[in-house]
């Protein structure tokens, strides 16, 4: 073992390193998705191809910097992206303010999508893990692969067509109700996190109203990963209850419920938090679907939209911002594994 | 080359025989649901009632939006499509993409992991920098930057499938390249590949003869798996709009995101049935990856008994 000094040094230079890798990726990404875009065919012909004369098309490139060298474009747009500057879209927004606006409310509905998970996941996890090789514990396994196999939108359509349609138990779709929504519009200051819009505004009835639009996409998207949280839980828990010092705990005569509550579940959440990189990713992604299907005004909405105009510019701009996001966040998820689990090793 | 190590470790009896009880049961729930989809894809034109963009037949016109009835078992779509017919179809289109993204992915995947992990130095870090960056990248939006670059924004009826296959292609390369990549590195030192350097076997010899027969095990759990995957995200790109044109082929996805609005009106049967071709399919092929995995690698059992999907770090 190695002391405590050292390994705080061990630590700093891991997490430097780490974070020093984020630049090379991030770089990758972002080239790669430029060069994809721009030299295989040019974002103007595709998106127009067909509607636009040879001319128009060629007057449109010009207006856009396209016909100029790949390359002087290529450093405008590394340079323009050091300053925050994503471009345009082709009803002249900027990428960045569109990127900041609807960010948030995605922000807003992969943290429902969390929340669900790990409300569903860990104590579904801990239960099957608990009651091992029991119908209920292949019951719940079967779900989870059930929830897996189940794209999202999917999922939220059926949820829709049950609970909104049928029951009329929540809203079909949006962020807010409209008067709502138009009233939040003027709390200031505005974060476009309509819970908290919401909240800064003090109105209970409005509070209650972007909740009840929230529960049904925040399950539609919690559920895709609540599975694999099932999962991860009942795996390592399983593992976890068979290690020595859950052995020495129950030695020293502790209750199961105490040693899994207090020892076990705790180490079983770390593998989580690792495969929360990932989750992110595919949350993000799961978002772009979600937001489709409720029609909930976020990023994923934005960038579908942008995809069915063939705004190829906008949609190189927020592809690049989400991998960057995607990039940040398995470093913090790194970062984070690093500094609660003594085992890793740097 | 996958089907060949298929076929060898998949005599359907022996490994029924190695499962027992709940495995069992498992497997063969899978394999049956694959089989189901795979006659299904492959007979689509016999099993259909009417074409896959067919809206008129005797020269009437189909009512669109029609509830299940004895002409239309699972009624009609907006567009007056049968919804039976292009489920069927749609398992066609689903088959297809898949077979071209696996089989694209192996080649690629697979002596690109070979490379990196045996040849080692420069060529690994890079690989694997450029690989991770790959894999780090949401799957979805990599999909659909690609399927923009090779479909350039149309679409055609081969030209759609090849476009999602390549776009499911490269965002599964990275997952065939680490797997293949980390058991490289793992059996390059074995005494074996050493005997058969001695022997003065070439170095691409020794890449396919020796290590690549051994590095192959975990192959057919991550086939299956990303077979399953590809479905989604096939359906996820025709749900966004990104898929085939409708009249050339058919596929849920698009189906579906066709059918947003029948949902808020109480139309239940466009969306149900497509919805439920794709889960049940996916279902399939992940709990014969799933069998596979614990039967092919009863040592790895609790180690990855998530999915090929999550890092190999998970308990490290």
């Amino acid at each position: 073992m190695r002391g405590g000094g050292s390994r705080q040094v061990a630590l700093l230079r891991y997490l430097l390193i780490r974070l020093l890798l984020i630049l090379p990726t991030a770089w990758l990404l972002v080239t790669v998705v430029f060069f994809l875009m721009r030299v295989i065919g040019d974002p103007i012909s595709a998106a127009m191809g067909g509607r636009l004369t040879q001319d128009q098309i060629e007057d449109r490139k010009e207006a856009a910097g396209l016909n100029r060298p790949i390359l002087t474009q290529y450093w405008e747009y590394i340079t323009g992206f050091l300053h925050g500057d994503f471009g345009r879209t082709q009803d002249n927004q900027a990428i960045s303010d569109v990127v900041i606006t609807y960010g948030a409310a995605t922000f807003e509905l992969v943290f429902w999508g969390l929340l669900v998970a790990f409300a569903v996941g860990v104590p579904l996890g801990r239960y099957a893990a608990t009651h091992r090789d029991t119908p209920s514990d292949a019951f719940l396994r079967f779900s989870a692969v059930l929830a897996y196999a189940a794209p999202v939108f999917f999922v939220g359509m059926l949820l829709k067509l049950i609970f909104s349609v049928w029951l009329g138990w929540f809203p079909v779709g949006g962020r807010a109700s409209t008067d709502v929504e138009l009233a939040l519009q003027h709390v200031s200051p505005k974060t476009n996190i309509l819970i908290i819009d919401a909240i800064l505004y003090g109105e209970p009835s409005y509070v209650l109203d972007v909740l009840e639009h929230a529960v049904l996409p925040a399950v539609a998207l919690g559920l895709l990963t609540g599975g694999i949280f099932l999962r991860l839980v009942r795996v390592n828990l399983i593992q976890t209850l068979r290690s020595d010092f859950v052995e020495a705990a129950r030695a020293r005569g502790l209750s199961t419920r105490v040693v899994t509550g207090r020892h076990a579940v705790r180490n079983a959440l770390i593998p989580i938090i690792t495969v929360m990189g990932m989750c992110i990713a595919m949350m993000l992604g799961g978002a772009v679907l979600t937001e489709t299907t409720f029609e909930w005004k976020g990023l994923g909405y934005q960038l579908a939209e942008y995809l069915r105009a063939r705004d190829f510019i906008a949609v190189q701009g927020i592809v690049a911002f989400i991998a960057l996001v995607v990039a940040v966040m398995s470093f913090v998820v790194d970062a984070v594994v690093a500094l609660i689990d003594p085992r890793v090793r740097f | 080359m996958a089907t060949a190590v298929q076929r060898r470790r998949l005599p359907g009896a022996e490994l029924l025989s190695k499962t027992s009880g709940l495995q069992r049961v498992t497997l063969i729930t899978g394999l049956v649901l694959v089989a189901v989809f795979v006659f299904v894809a492959a007979f689509a034109p016999l099993l259909a009632p009417y074409g896959l963009a067919q809206n008129s037949a005797d020269d009437v016109a189909f009512v669109p939006q029609q509830g299940p009835s004895a002409e239309h078992w699972f009624g009609t779509s907006v567009r007056s499509e049968d919804v039976l017919s292009r489920v069927l179809f749609g398992a066609r289109t689903a088959l297809l993409v898949i077979a071209i993204s696996v089989t694209l992915s192996l080649l690629i995947g697979v002596p690109l992991g070979l490379l990196s992990g045996f040849v080692g130095r420069w060529i690994d870090k890079t690989l694997v920098l450029i690989m991770d960056a790959v894999y780090a990248f949401p799957s979805l939006l990599l999909a659909i930057v690609v399927s923009i670059v090779v479909a350039g924004g149309t679409s055609s009826s081969l030209g759609g499938m090849l476009s999602a296959a390549i776009a499911i292609t490269v965002v599964y390369v990275p997952q065939y390249f680490r797997v293949v990549r980390n058991a490289t590195v793992a059996v390059k030192t074995e005494p074996y590949v050493d005997a058969a350097r001695v022997t003065g076997a070439s170095t691409t010899r020794i890449m396919f003869r020796h290590i690549l027969s051994n590095v192959t095990g975990s192959l057919p759990v991550i086939v299956t798996i990303n077979a399953a995957d590809a479905i989604l995200t096939l359906a996820a790109l025709g749900f966004l709009g990104f898929g085939i044109e409708p009249t050339q082929a058919a596929e849920w996805g698009y189906d579906l995101n066709k059918a947003l609005n029948d949902v808020s009106n109480g139309i239940w049967w466009t969306s149900i049935f497509p919805g439920t071709a794709i889960v049940l399919v996916v279902l399939g092929m992940t709990l014969v990856g799933e069998s596979l995995d614990e039967t092919l690698n009863p040592l790895l059992r609790t180690r990855r008994a998530v999915t090929s999907a999550d890092k190999e770090t998970v308990d490290e």
